[in-house]
C-alpha cells in the first residue's frame, strides 16, 4: 500500500476533484503544470531562498528537556511557531505565490478561517506586489479582528462571507465562486491539504519542507533519521502532511493525528471528523466529512479556530482509514491545560491548535526511550484573548 | 423515449425553469411545477437544496438555506413528488450537487427518480470523467439523462468528448461567473454562442446563466434550442409567492404580458 497520492489524484479511495465544470480549466491548468513547475530549478532556488531569508528556515527542531522529564520520554518541539508570520502557513503561500507567478496570474484570492493563513497569503502578496483578496466568514472576522488588521495593513482586500454558516467551509465557498467568476487572470491560494487535486499534494509538497528539516535535524540530536512518532495536529491538514511526507512509507515511524473534539468527540459539538465524518464530497474532494444523513454539510466546533473545519484533507482520510495514523480526540479543556503547561515548562506559548498535539502527553505512555516530535505548528500570540478569557488573565 | 428527448424534438424554442424544491415554503414544489407547466413552460428543472451550492450566487443560495431551514430533504422531495406524473407531463430534471445524491446512494438515487418520473438529472459537481468511468451504466439502466455543463473557457476537444457522452442537451453556461450574476449578453457572449452553434454537435444546446426576462431568453434562444432561468425565477417567487407563478413565463415568452 501507498500513502501517497495516485496519478489519478486519488490517497486510496479518497481525492479526486469533484468540481463543476466552470472550475475545470483553472484546476485543469494547475493538474498540468504544478509538478512540472515545482521541479524548475529555477523555482526551487527562488522557493529555498525565501524559506531561508524570509521565512527563517530552517526552523529549530528543540529537545523539550522539561516537558521530556515530566512524560519520561524524549520529545522533539518542531518549531513552526518561530517561522515568519507565526506559523507552518506561509510555507505553502511562499510556494503558491511562486506558481501563481509562473502562470502569469495577476491576481490572488484565499479563504481563511482564523486569519492566520489570510495573513499568510496577504504577506506573500506584498512581497510580490501581487493583488490579494481573501474570504471570512462574518462571524470569524468579528472574532478575529487583530488578524483582519494585519491583513489589511498588508494591503489585502478582506471580504465578508455572509452566506451559510459564515465560518471557514462558507469563505471557501466564496472563494471558489471568485474563482468561477475569474477564471483567467486569478490563482487560488488555498491554505490547507484540501480541495480539489492536484491541492491536496501541492500543498503536501510545499509543507514537507517539515519533515525534511526534521530528518537531518534528527540526526545532529541522536544519530538517527527518523524518530519513533511523530505527532501533529489536525483541521484541514496542512501541518500534519507537512510533518509526516517524508515518514509516510517508513512505517517504522509511528504517525499521530490529533483533532479536536471541542466539547467532546458526542457532544454535538466537535470537529473530530474522522470519528464523527463520513464519506463524501466537501470542497471539490472526496473524503471523510461531518454532515447530515441527507448529506448536508455541518458546522464543527473548537475553541481553536484553526480546526473546526467539517472535512480534513484526503490524504488524512487515507491514513486513518488504512490505520496507517493513529487518531486521537483532544477535547478544549485538555488543549488549554497542555498550551500552558508548555508555556511553564518550556517559556513557549504555544497556538491553541500546536496544544491539541501537546494535550497526547496526558492522554498516551511513551517509553523513556522513544523519541517523539511534535509539530509546534504556531505560535499563541494569535490566541492571547482565548487565553486570557479561559483563565480570567 | 425520454420525455427530454421528444420536447428536444418539437419544433420550437425551449423555455425552462429552475426552482429550489422546499421554497419559499416546503410544500410549494407541486404546486409551482403544475402552475409552470400550465403557463407554457417546456421542461423544469427541480432543485435539490444543499448546504455549500459552490455553482451557485446569492439568490439561489438564499433559496436553498432556506429551503432546507423549511425542513426540504432527499426523501421529502420523492415524497412529494410521488404522483406528480398524474398531473404533469413536461420533462422534470433534478439539478442537485452530488454529496447528497452520494449519500443516499447513487443507484437507489436513481432509482427512486425512475420510479418518480423524473426524466434526467444535472449534478453540478459530479466530474464528466467520475461519471463516465463510474455511473453511466446506473444512469442508462434506469433511463436518466444526464446532463453536462460547458463554459466560454471549455477546450474545443472536451466540447466533443461531452457532446460524445450527452444523450439530451448540452448546458451551455453563458459566462464565466455562478448563477445569477449578470442579465442580458455582450459581444463576448454572442460570439461564444455563435462559435458553439456552428459545432454541429449532435446534442442540442441550452444556455444558462444571466437569462432573466423576455430579451435575454429571445437573444440567448436566437442560438440554441432553448434557455434556462433559475435565479431570476427564485427572485419572483420571494416577491411574489407562488400563487402568481405564471406571470413570470407569461413575461417571458410574451413581452406584452
Amino acid at each position: 500500500m501507498t500513502y501517497n497520492i495516485n496519478e489519478k489524484g486519488y490517497y486510496g479511495e479518497f481525492g479526486g476533484a469533484y468540481i463543476p465544470e466552470m472550475l475545470y480549466p483553472n484546476v485543469e491548468e494547475l493538474r498540468q503544470n504544478y509538478l512540472k513547475v515545482m521541479k524548475e530549478p529555477s523555482f526551487q532556488k527562488e522557493f529555498n531562498l525565501l524559506l531561508k531569508d524570509y521565512v527563517g528556515r530552517p526552523s529549530p527542531l528543540y529537545f523539550a528537556k522539561r516537558l521530556s522529564e515530566k512524560y519520561n520520554t524524549k520529545i522533539y518541539l518542531k518549531r513552526e511557531d518561530l517561522n515568519h508570520t507565526g506559523a507552518h502557513k506561509i510555507n505553502n503561500t511562499i510556494g503558491q505565490i511562486l506558481m501563481a507567478q509562473r502562470l502569469g496570474k495577476k491576481r490572488i484570492i484565499a479563504e481563511t478561517g482564523a486569519g492566520q493563513h489570510g495573513v499568510a497569503t496577504a504577506t506573500v502578496c506584498a512581497l510580490m506586489g501581487l493583488e490579494c483578496i481573501v474570504y471570512m466568514g462574518e462571524i470569524d472576522i468579528a472574532r478575529q479582528a487583530p488578524n483582519v488588521a494585519r491583513m489589511k495593513m498588508l494591503g489585502a482586500t478582506v471580504i465578508s462571507a455572509k452566506s451559510g454558516s459564515k465560518t471557514l467551509k462558507d469563505a471557501t465557498n466564496e472563494a471558489i465562486r471568485d474563482w468561477i467568476n475569474n477564471p483567467v487572470d486569478t490563482h487560488y491560494i488555498i491554505g490547507s491539504v484540501v480541495g480539489p487535486h492536484p491541492y491536496p499534494d501541492m500543498v503536501a509538497r510545499f509543507q514537507s519542507v517539515v519533515s525534511k528539516e526534521i530528518q537531518w535535524q534528527l540526526k545532529e540530536h541522536e544519530d538517527k533519521t527518523k524518530p519513533d512518532y511523530v505527532v501533529a495536529c489536525v483541521g484541514g491538514g496542512s501541518n500534519a502532511a507537512g510533518a509526516f511526507y517524508h515518514f509516510l512509507e517508513d512505517t517504522e515511524v509511528k504517525l499521530i493525528a490529533v483533532e479536536a473534539a471541542g466539547h467532546g468527540v458526542d457532544s454535538g459539538e466537535s470537529a473530530a471528523t474522522s470519528v464523527l465524518g463520513k464519506e463524501g464530497i466537501i470542497h471539490g474532494s472526496k473524503t471523510l466529512l461531518m454532515q447530515t444523513n441527507d448529506g448536508q454539510i455541518t458546522e464543527p466546533y473548537s475553541i481553536s479556530a484553526g480546526l473546526d473545519y467539517p472535512g480534513v484533507g484526503p490524504m488524512h482520510a487515507h491514513l486513518y482509514k488504512s490505520g496507517r495514523a493513529e487518531f486521537m480526540s483532544i477535547t478544549d479543556d485538555q488543549a488549554m491545560t497542555a498550551g500552558l503547561e508548555l508555556c511553564k515548562l518550556e517559556g513557549i506559548i504555544p497556538a491553541i491548535e500546536s496544544s491539541h498535539a501537546l494535550a497526547i502527553f496526558e492522554q498516551k505512555k511513551f517509553k523513556p526511550e522513544d523519541v517523539v516530535v511534535l509539530s509546534l505548528s504556531g505560535r499563541g500570540d494569535k490566541d492571547l484573548n482565548t487565553y486570557i478569557n479561559y483563565y480570567k488573565l | 423515449m425520454n420525455r427530454i428527448n421528444k420536447k428536444l424534438n418539437e419544433n420550437k424554442k425551449l423555455l425552462s425553469i429552475y426552482f429550489t424544491a422546499g421554497y419559499p415554503n416546503l410544500d410549494d414544489t407541486v404546486s409551482i411545477i403544475q402552475n409552470l407547466e400550465k403557463s407554457g413552460v417546456d421542461m423544469i428543472e427541480i432543485g435539490l437544496p444543499f448546504s455549500d451550492p459552490l455553482a451557485d450566487g446569492p439568490t439561489i443560495q438564499a433559496s436553498s438555506t432556506q429551503a432546507l431551514i423549511n425542513g426540504m430533504t432527499t426523501e421529502a422531495l420523492f415524497k412529494q413528488l410521488k404522483d406528480i406524473r398524474k398531473t404533469v407531463n413536461i420533462p422534470l430534471i433534478i439539478m442537485g450537487y452530488f454529496n447528497p445524491i452520494l449519500q443516499y446512494g447513487v443507484e437507489a438515487f436513481c432509482k427512486k427518480c425512475s420510479e418518480t418520473g423524473i426524466d434526467g438529472l444535472i449534478i453540478p459537481d459530479l466530474p464528466v470523467n467520475v461519471y463516465n468511468e463510474q455511473y453511466k451504466p446506473i444512469f442508462e439502466k434506469y433511463d436518466l439523462i444526464n446532463v453536462f455543463l460547458i463554459t466560454p473557457q471549455t477546450s474545443i476537444e472536451r466540447i466533443h468528448f461531452i457532446d460524445s457522452i450527452s444523450n439530451g442537451f448540452i448546458y451551455m453556461v453563458s459566462s464565466a461567473s455562478v448563477t445569477g450574476s449578470s442579465s442580458g449578453f455582450g459581444e463576448e457572449q454572442i460570439n461564444y454562442f455563435k462559435r458553439i452553434a456552428n459545432m454541429n454537435l449532435k446534442n442540442p444546446q441550452i444556455i444558462g446563466f444571466g437569462i432573466s426576462d423576455h430579451n435575454s431568453f429571445t437573444q440567448a434562444t436566437t442560438y440554441a434550442k432553448g434557455a434556462i432561468i433559475g435565479s431570476a425565477f427564485i427572485k419572483h417567487l420571494s416577491n411574489n409567492g407562488v400563487k402568481d407563478t405564471a406571470d413570470f413565463p407569461n413575461a417571458i415568452l410574451n413581452q406584452l404580458t
